[in-house]
C-alpha cells in the first residue's frame, strides 16, 4: 500500500597522503591528538587554502566510476556555521558548482541517479564529557581530522526499500575501494551516511513529509534505521497524526530515531563563493590521465573472472563482492589451474568459517600454497573431497594440508590388494545383499562401497573401491 | 632614499625616534624587535609592519580585544621575504581594528595622532603605518588596503601610499577582512622606496593560490617616463557633489600643470563608479561576516566564558569585538543570508564585473586614471562623523579594489596645510608603468605644487 521513496547523502573520506588545503598528514587514525595541524587547518589569522591536487584527482576518479558528467570549471564555496570541530567557522564546500553530476549505479538492474558529487573539508572531531556538549562539563577537540578532503555523493530519491538502501551502500564502498578513492570503513567514519525517507500511499495519493536520519554509522543499520523510520511514518501516516519535516538521528543502542530538529531550527548557512580559492579547472588531459589510472572495478572484474577462470557469473559476483577477497583468489588461481575448485571453496567453507569468526581476507592465515596442495592431493588420488573438507577448518588455521594428511594418516588407501580383500571379506559377510544386487538391486552397491570407506574411515580411494566390488560381484 | 642608506646600520637611529615620538602619535601597537638577515644586503634598515600581519614570536593583535594577547605561530611571506633581505622590523603599528575604519579611532589600543597636525586624525585603516613613516620612526612600513587603508592615510599624512594589482602580492599571513579586496600595500616617502619594497615581496606564493607569477622588476625602469605626452582620464563622478570644494580646486589645479607638462587630460562619464560604495560595503561585509567567525574563543584569544555553547560565543564575541566591526559582521551576515543573497550579494557581484570591466575598457585608451585620494581633508579626531561620513571618504579609493588594479597616491602640495594626496589608478599587472609615471609626477610636479 505504502511506496518507500530514500534519498541518501554519504559523505566518503579521500584517500589522500595530506589534507584538503594543506601539506598536514590526512592519517589521522591512530594519531596523537592534534598533532596533524598547521595555521591553515587550525583556522590560524591570516592563513589561506591551498587545493590539494590529489584530492581532486579522487575526486574526478569518483565521478568515471560512478559514470558521471565531469564539470571542467567547478567553484569552491563557504559554508558558515559555528561549532568548535570547525575551526574557521566555515566549512569550504563546493555549493553552486560541484565537480561532478549526473552519475548513477545500476542495482537490481534499475539506476539508482547520482544527482552530484562535490568536494569538501572534514571537521575536526569532538569528545563530550557527558552525553552532549549541551550538557558537558567538559568537550575536547581533536583537530587532525579537520581539514582532511572528502566527497558528498547525494543521490536522487530513486532508492525504492531499506534493503536497497544497504545495497547500494555496499556497492558504492566497493567501487570506491576498487578505485582507491577511499577506504569506505564505515565504522571509522572513514565513509558516513545520512538518509531522506518519505512515504507515498499510492491509492490515497498521500505522500508523508521527508525525514532526514543522520548518525548511520554500519551498513547494518542503514537498513535497520531506515525500516525503523518507514514503520514509524506508516503509523502517523495511517493514525492521521500530524507530521513535521524534521531531521533524527539513529539511536544505534535502542535501534531507534529520535529527533534532532525541525526544519524551521535549520541553520542558514550563508553560503558564498570562496575568495581565496580560484575556480577548479580539470581539463581533458587531466581526465584521460584520471582515467588512464583508474583500476579495473567490480562489474569489469566479474566479467574477466567468468572468462579467465571460467566460473559461472554468480560465483565471480560473489567473489568481487570485496576486493580483498578478488584479489586472494586471483593470487590463488595463478597456483591452482581449476577456477571452479578454488570458487567452490571460496564460496563454501572458506566464506563459512570467515564468518563464524568474524574474520577478514586480511586475517586469513591461509595461503595460495595451502590450496596449491589441496589440490593436488585431490588430483592425484591421495585424499578424497570429503577428507579435503574434514582437514580444511585446519587448513584454514595456516597448517599445511600435506603435513595433516601425513600426521593423520590420511593419505587413501591405493593398495589393490588390501582393498580387494577387504571388500571380498564385506561379501562374505553379505550374502543376503549380494543375493538381491544379483537379483537386480544393482544400487546396493553403494552400499558395499560405503562399508569400505566406513572401515577405512573414508580413506580408500571410492572409484577404486567402486570398481573392484562391480569387479567381483561380476565374477 | 634606502638605497642611500643601503650598508649603514639605522635601527637605532630609527628606534630612539620611535621612542620619542610614539607616546604622542601612538602609531605602534607594539615596538617588537625582529632582526632581519645579518647577510642580507639591507641589514641594518627597519621597518614596520601593520598590526594585521602576523610575524612569529610577536602578538599581533589586529588591534582588537579579542586578540590582544594572541601570539602569532608563522610569519607572513612578505615579512618573511623582507627579513631574509635584512630588513628588520622594529614594531608592529595601530590600526582600525580588523582594518575596519578610515580614522583610526576605532582601535581597541586607542587612535593614531597625524603627525602633521596632532588634532586630527591620520586616517585608516593602516593609520599607524602612515603616521610611523610621516614621523619618521621607519623609513617605510607595511600596510593593508581593502578599500583605501593604505592610499587613504598615505594621503592624510603625506606620505605616498601604494596598492598594488590584486594577487602580485601573497596574503599569507594578511588576516582576513575581505579576501577578494585585501592587498598588502607599502609606506614610504617616495616612488622609488615603495617600488624596490614590492620587487623584493612580489611574486607567485604557492601558499596563496590568488598570486600570481610577477616578475617584472618595478624599480628598474622607473625613471624611462615622462608626463609629456602622457594620456590620464578622470572619472566625471570626481566633480559631483560628493567632494570637499577645496579638494577639487587643488585637484584641478594639478591637472592644468599636467596639461603644461604635456600630459592629455580628459573627463569620462563613468556611470558605474557611482555604485562602487554600495557594491564595496556590501562584498566587503559579506567576506568580513565569514573571515572573523574564526574568531569565537573556542581556539585561541579571548573567550568570555559562559554556561553553555552558544552563550560562550555570544559573550567571547560581544565583549571581544568593538563598535564598528559588529556593525559590518551584523551587515554581511544580513547580506549573505539566504532570503537576500540574490538582491544584495549576489547583485552586487554582477555590478563589479561590471565595473570592473567599464574600467579595463576605459584604461584600454589612458595610461591611467587620476583623482583625488581621498574627496575630503583629514578630520578632527572626535569629530564625530556618521558612519556613513567615513564610507563616503573612500569613494576614490574603493574601485581600484573592486577591480583589483594597481593605485597610488602620492603627496601634491597642501590645502590648508593639511596634506593633499594625487591618486593614480593604472592597469591591472601593470605597475611597473604606473610607478614609473608617479615617480615623473614625483619629479616634474611635486615641487612646484604649493
Amino acid at each position: 500500500m505504502y511506496r518507500t521513496v530514500i534519498g541518501l547523502e554519504i559523505h566518503t573520506q579521500l584517500l589522500t597522503k595530506t589534507k584538503a588545503f594543506c601539506n598536514c598528514s590526512a592519517d589521522h587514525f591512530e594519531t596523537e591528538v592534534n598533532k596533524n595541524v598547521c595555521p591553515v587547518c587550525s583556522g590560524q589569522p591570516g592563513s589561506l587554502p591551498v587545493l590539494n591536487e590529489s584530492a581532486v584527482k579522487l575526486a574526478v576518479m569518483a565521478g568515471v566510476a560512478l559514470n558521471g558528467k565531469i564539470n571542467k570549471i567547478s567553484k569552491f564555496d563557504r559554508k558558515n556555521y559555528f561549532y568548535p570541530d570547525l575551526p574557521k567557522g566555515y566549512q569550504i564546500t563546493q555549493y553552486f558548482t560541484p565537480i561532478i553530476e549526473d552519475a548513477f549505479i545500476e542495482i537490481n538492474g534499475h539506476k539508482i541517479r547520482i544527482k552530484r558529487i562535490h568536494m569538501e573539508e572534514d571537521t575536526g572531531k569532538m569528545l563530550h564529557e557527558g552525553d552532549a556538549i549541551s550538557s558537558a562539563s567538559e568537550s575536547l577537540i581533536d583537530y587532525n581530522r579537520a581539514g582532511i578532503p572528502l566527497i558528498e555523493i547525494v543521490t536522487e530519491p530513486d532508492i525504492k526499500s531499506p534493503s536497497e538502501a544497504r545495497e547500494f551502500m555496499e556497492r558504492l564502498r566497493n567501487i570506491l575501494r576498487y578505485a582507491n578513492i577511499s577506504s569506505g570503513d564505515m565504522e571509522k567514519g572513514a565513509l558516513r551516511c545520512d538518509a531522506n525517507i518519505s512515504i507515498v500511499n499510492e491509492e490515497k495519493g498521500e505522500s508523508s513529509k521527508r525525514v532526514e536520519v543522520k548518525n548511520i554509522n554500519s551498513f547494518k543499520f542503514v537498513e535497520k534505521a531506515l525500516e525503523y523510520e518507514r514503520e514509524r511514518l506508516i503509523e502517523i501516516m495511517d493514525k492521521k497524526e500530524p507530521m513535521v519535516q524534521e531531521t533524527r538521528g539513529w539511536d544505534a543502542n535502542n535501534k531507534k530515531t529520535f529527533s534532532m530538529r525541525t526544519k524551521e531550527e535549520e541553520a542558514d548557512y550563508r553560503y558564498f563563493p570562496e575568495p581565496d580559492l580560484p575556480i577548479l579547472e580539470v581539463d581533458d588531459e587531466f581526465i584521460e590521465e584520471v582515467k588512464k589510472d583508474l583500476p579495473e572495478l567490480p562489474k569489469q572484474k566479474q566479467e574477466r573472472f567468468v572468462e579467465q577462470y571460467d566460473i559461472p557469473e554468480y560465483d565471480a559476483g560473489v567473489l568481487v563482492s570485496s576486493k580483498e577477497l578478488a584479489d586472494f583468489y586471483e593470487e590463488c588461481a595463478k597456483k591452482v589451474p581449476d577456477g571452479k575448485f578454488l570458487s567452490n571453496w571460496f564460496m563454501g567453507d572458506m566464506t563459512r568459517i570467515m564468518k563464524e569468526r568474524e574474520e577478514e581476507v586480511e586475517d586469513l592465515k591461509l595461503t595460495p600454497d595451502h590450496f596449491k596442495k589441496l589440490f593436488d592431493l585431490i588430483k592425484d588420488g591421495k585424499i578424497s573431497t570429503k577428507i579435503a573438507k574434514d582437514i580444511f577448518e585446519e587448513v584454514y588455521d595456516g597448517k599445511d594440508p600435506e603435513d595433516i594428511v601425513k600426521e593423520k594418516g590420511l593419505e587413501q588407501i591405493d593398495d589393490d590388494k588390501m582393498l580387494e580383500d577387504m571388500a571380498r571379506e564385506i561379501l562374505a559377510n553379505n550374502e543376503k545383499n549380494v543375493e538381491k544386487y544379483k537379483n537386480g538391486k544393482t544400487n546396493l552397491l553403494g552400499f558395499f562401497v560405503g562399508q569400505v570407506m566406513k572401515q577405512t574411515k573414508g580413506k580408500a580411494n571410492p572409484a577404486k573401491v567402486n570398481k573392484i566390488f562391480v569387479k567381483l560381484l561380476n565374477e | 632614499m634606502l638605497e642611500e642608506i643601503k650598508g649603514t646600520n639605522k635601527i637605532d637611529e630609527y628606534k630612539k625616534v620611535l621612542e620619542q615620538k610614539n607616546s604622542e602619535i601612538n602609531a605602534f601597537i607594539s615596538d617588537v624587535f625582529v632582526e632581519g638577515n645579518k647577510e642580507g644586503p639591507y641589514y641594518g634598515i627597519p621597518f614596520a609592519v601593520k598590526d594585521n600581519m602576523n610575524i612569529e614570536g610577536t602578538k599581533t593583535t589586529c588591534a582588537s580585544k579579542i586578540l590582544k594577547n594572541y601570539n602569532s605561530v608563522y610569519t607572513a611571506t612578505v615579512v618573511k621575504k623582507l627579513l631574509e633581505k635584512g630588513f628588520s622590523v622594529i614594531g608592529k603599528t595601530n590600526l582600525d581594528e580588523f582594518a575596519m575604519g578610515s580614522s583610526n579611532e576605532y582601535s581597541a589600543f586607542g587612535p593614531v595622532k597625524n603627525p602633521v597636525d596632532l588634532e586630527r586624525v591620520p586616517g585608516g585603516s593602516s593609520g599607524g603605518s602612515a603616521a610611523a613613516v610621516a614621523a619618521d620612526m621607519v623609513p617605510f612600513s607595511l600596510g593593508s588596503d581593502t578599500g583605501g587603508s593604505v592610499r587613504q592615510p598615505a594621503s592624510f599624512c603625506g606620505v605616498v601610499g601604494y596598492k598594488p594589482s590584486y594577487g602580485i602580492l601573497s596574503r599569507y599571513g594578511l588576516t582576513a577582512f575581505a579576501s577578494s579586496l585585501d592587498q598588502i600595500g607599502v609606506f614610504s616617502k617616495n616612488v622609488e622606496d615603495v617600488a624596490l619594497i614590492t620587487d623584493i615581496m612580489k611574486g607567485k606564493d604557492e601558499k596563496d593560490s590568488t598570486t600570481i607569477d610577477f616578475n617584472k622588476s618595478l624599480l628598474e625602469n622607473i625613471n624611462d617616463e615622462k608626463l609629456e605626452g602622457k594620456k590620464f582620464v578622470v572619472p566625471k563622478f570626481v566633480y559631483n557633489k560628493n567632494a570637499d570644494k577645496k579638494i577639487i580646486e587643488h585637484f584641478d589645479k594639478i591637472i592644468s600643470m599636467l596639461k603644461s607638462k604635456g600630459a592629455i587630460v580628459d573627463v569620462v562619464d563613468l556611470k558605474e563608479l557611482e555604485y562602487s560604495i554600495s557594491v564595496y560595503y556590501i562584498v566587503a561585509t559579506s567576506e568580513a561576516s565569514s573571515n572573523l567567525s574564526r574568531f569565537d574563543g573556542a581556539r585561541y584569544g579571548s573567550r568570555t566564558d559562559a554556561e553553555g555553547l552558544t552563550e560562550m560565543y555570544q559573550k567571547t564575541r560581544d565583549d571581544g569585538f568593538g563598535i564598528e566591526v559588529k556593525r559590518r559582521i551584523m551587515m554581511g551576515t544580513f547580506n549573505l543570508s539566504s532570503a537576500y543573497y540574490d538582491a544584495y550579494f549576489s547583485k552586487a557581484s554582477k555590478v563589479r564585473k561590471i565595473i570592473e570591466k567599464k574600467m579595463d575598457e576605459i584604461l584600454k585608451d589612458y595610461d591611467s586614471f587620476i583623482l583625488p585620494t581621498v574627496p575630503v581633508l583629514p578630520p578632527k579626531l572626535n569629530e564625530k562623523l556618521t558612519p556613513l561620513d567615513y564610507y563616503m571618504m573612500d569613494l576614490f579609493t574603493i574601485p581600484a579594489n573592486l577591480a583589483g588594479l594597481p593605485a597610488i597616491s602620492v603627496p601634491a602640495g597642501e590645502i590648508d596645510n593639511l596634506p593633499f594626496g594625487f591618486q593614480f589608478v593604472g592597469k591591472r599587472y601593470e605597475d611597473q608603468k604606473m610607478l614609473a609615471i608617479a615617480n615623473s609626477f614625483e619629479k616634474e610636479i611635486q615641487g612646484e605644487v604649493k
